[in-house]
């Protein structure tokens, strides 16, 4: 009697567990990633379901909030459980040295020379060209703030700033308002008195900052009152002027632009119907849709091309918008951000 | 030992085999990683092993002998494991801002060159005639390092080897570890001042009150704290509930910093962590008599003496267990300081995320955790003998 019983028991085990194994090895559903709000909303209506619909598989997506650790943590695990993820310019730079990336098939692309020089890696395409600048609620200010300098002037323009927490973008953002023409930041940073230079102009707006951390947070500091201008992401910008009637403003000059890409994680299970995503993504037709919901530059350069005029001038590579404008360097943020968010931290604490 | 024994004895062990197994899978086995991974160096020399034989018989007082470039351009040539090499180049950047660019650049050299022995590696980059870049190469070659527990810390090995702190204003981990407890503590009394007269408030009721007093504690518990954290965030701003009341009321014509400072974050998790308080010392006292109070009314104690020595020495085992959940829990906040916070009042584990998730440098985020850990279990320790032997109050 005794025997059956466990003999049972054991059976029982083995099924739960075997049903573990069966669904755990049932192939998931393509899974892309990208950064949530209503960018990715936009993306779900012009990427994620016309895709879903040509390919006739269902697509899963998810967001996240960046970090090389993630990408790392989910390489290491064997099989991940994402497969395309749009990443950062470093991100794109340190996955593709350390091979966490699949090498992009050119050909179902269109070829290189369809892109933006910048937008274009083994490793990676180009998704949106994207700005940080300074943005303020035109209904609110008076008087326009027009450069970082403005941003640091708390007797003309009275209240708090917003700033995202961290030291990249700050440091930038604080040497141009300290007189530094936008295309020798990166030079002077790369020198410890331009570094000590930063945080000293940085120490006197310090009362001053509200620091956000994530791309939502500055719309509600602007919106709530909370603070007079902040920094932001400027198809964020654009994306709450239309949906909710606002007039928030985005000061082009001294604002930094990077490059997003997508990117395959390695031994994806489902590789090539990843690679067809990409592909479907960065088709010049479906790319421009993107700009009529978010103001986001496109690295397809037909697309680009193609963008209505009207839309044209709230993108981050409109040649107005550009020309105060400098590109991120990605490769200063690779070799620099822990050494500077070690004395960030402690400069925050003093 | 009988037969019959040994039976019982294995039988008892096969019950609580799963609770064995699963305390060693995802418990033990976390924590030794955590450990390991904090102290384990072996990431160089696993991809630059000539190089490691190499710099051998340097003192690394000055630029390494012509041999060192020759071992490394070939090590770096051969190296087919591209994470492997990754997590070097991770690892010695970490130590020295600037590796990343560097170690790309002269892969891409070495792979090049013709004849890569004889390379002289600062022709490719002039960081290679600084002794600094080598020198950080030299220290990666142990097995083992000290150097991310000593940077938990504050801290670092000299040129010499010999333990100093890291120059003030360039790494801040020992404030931030200490403002994590001095606000886990203020929040955990915070809890205690509101979640002792509500438990008993709740364990006095009856009925309907008390269910509903209850559920009051438990809603919020089942609501998910990024939803209650971003309604503080909306009820503490300036132009947020609590201000415009207070101003319509005229009691105030500025208004109250409530947010984006130490205030507004204690507000936020007392509410997020209150019932871990409360619970535990209602389920005490729904268990005392309820006669105790009158008999000791009749016995001639005013109230403030009854709840004195009667009713709070019997709440005290629930309101210990409670304070010392709400200080566990409180320890490692992140979401909360960050929304609701400002500059200083960011918490540790904001640091280990950013280790852990932005870097990936996972030595040190496990050396902080080790680091928050042992401090952790020395609070437990003294809380444990402050709580074996119940010293009544007043008595």
């Amino acid at each position: 009697m005794r025997s059956v019983r466990t003999f049972a028991l054991v059976g029982c085990l083995s099924a739960v567990v075997g049903a573990w194994g069966i669904i755990g090895a049932e192939a998931r559903d393509l899974t892309v990633v990208s950064w949530g709000g209503n960018y990715q909303d936009a993306q779900r209506k012009i990427y994620f379901e016309p895709f879903a619909k040509q390919s006739g598989k269902p697509l899963l997506d998810e967001s996240w909030d960046g970090g090389i650790g993630v990408i790392a943590a989910k390489v290491k695990a064997g099989v991940p459980n994402w497969d395309v993820v749009q990443v950062e310019s470093e991100e794109l730079a340190l996955g593709c040295a350390d091979g966490f990336y699949e090498q992009l098939d050119w050909d179902k692309l269109g070829g290189k020379d369809k892109f933006l020089p910048a937008a274009v890696s083994d490793c990676g395409v180009g998704a949106i060209v994207w700005s940080t600048a300074l943005s303020y609620d035109a209904d609110k200010l008076k008087e326009a703030p027009a450069s970082w300098a403005d941003f640091w002037d708390v007797q003309k323009f009275p209240g708090k700033r917003g700033l995202r927490r961290g030291p990249k973008y700050a440091l930038e953002f604080a040497l141009m308002a300290d007189g530094v023409a936008p295309a020798d930041v990166y030079k002077e940073l790369a020198t410890p008195a331009g570094v000590d230079r930063a945080f000293k102009k940085l120490d006197a707006l310090k009362p001053h900052i509200v620091w956000w951390e994530s791309g939502a947070q500055p719309l509600q500091l602007l919106a709530s009152g909370e603070v007079v201008m902040t920094s932001a992401y400027n198809g964020r910008i654009s994306g709450i002027n239309k949906a909710e009637g606002k007039n928030f403003k985005v000061v082009w000059p001294g604002s930094i632009y990077a490059i997003d890409s997508w990117v395959i994680l390695k031994n994806s299970p489902n590789k090539d119907a990843a690679m067809d995503f990409i592909a479907f993504a960065s088709a010049p037709e479906n790319q421009v849709k993107l700009p009529e919901y978010i103001a986001y530059g496109l690295p397809n350069k037909e697309a680009a091309g193609a963008v209505p005029a009207n839309l044209q001038a709230d993108l981050p590579t409109a040649p107005d918008n550009l020309a105060g404008a400098i590109p991120l360097d990605a490769d200063f943020w690779v070799d620099n951000i822990e050494e500077l968010n070690k004395r960030f931290n402690a400069w925050l604490a003093q | 030992m009988s037969r019959a024994s040994v039976r019982d004895r294995s039988r008892a062990f096969a019950l609580v085999a799963p609770l064995i197994l699963f305390l060693a899978l995802f418990f033990v086995w976390p924590l030794w990683t955590m450990v390991t991974a904090s102290v384990v160096d072996d990431a160089v020399t696993k991809v630059l092993p000539r190089t490691a034989a190499a710099m051998a018989d340097w003192d690394g007082s000055d630029l390494p002998p012509p041999a060192v470039h020759g071992a490394l351009a070939e090590d770096l040539r051969t190296v087919q494991d591209q994470q492997a090499l990754g997590e070097a180049v991770r690892r010695l950047n970490s130590a020295v801002s600037g590796f990343r660019t560097l170690l790309t650049r002269t892969v891409t050299a070495a792979r090049e060159a013709s004849d890569p022995a004889t390379l002289d590696l600062s022709t490719i980059d002039p960081r290679w005639s600084e002794p600094r870049f080598w020198r950080a190469i030299k220290e990666a070659v142990p097995p083992y390092t000290d150097r991310n527990l000593l940077a938990a810390l504050d801290l670092r090995r000299d040129a010499g080897g010999s333990i100093v702190a890291e120059e003030p204003g360039a790494a801040a981990n020992r404030i931030i570890m200490l403002r994590t407890f001095v606000i886990a503590g203020s929040v955990t009394l915070a809890c205690a001042a509101i979640g002792l007269p509500y438990a008993m408030l709740a364990a006095a009721a009856s009925g309907v009150m008390r269910a509903l007093l209850l559920l009051a504690v438990l809603l919020p518990l089942w609501t998910s704290l990024l939803v209650r954290t971003a309604a503080w965030f909306i009820l503490l701003q300036q132009e947020g509930l609590i201000n415009r009341a207070l101003a319509a009321l005229g009691l105030i014509d500025a208004p109250l910093p409530l947010i984006f400072n130490r205030l507004g974050v204690i507000i936020a998790m007392t509410h997020v962590l209150l019932p871990f308080m409360v619970l535990p010392i209602y389920s005490v006292l729904i268990a005392v008599p309820r006669n105790l109070m009158p008999a000791a009314a009749s016995l001639g104690a005013g109230p403030i003496r009854a709840f004195w020595r009667v009713l709070l020495p019997l709440a005290m085992p629930g309101l210990m267990s409670g304070c010392l959940l709400v200080f566990m829990v409180a320890i490692g906040y992140y979401i909360t300081p960050a929304l609701v916070g400002g500059a200083n009042d960011q918490m540790i584990s904001s640091v280990i995320a950013f280790y852990a998730l932005g870097t990936a440098n996972w030595g040190m985020a496990g050396a902080l955790g080790l680091i928050l850990l042992a401090v952790t279990l020395l609070l437990y320790l003294v809380y444990g003998r402050l709580s074996r032997s119940p010293q009544l109050p007043g008595a």
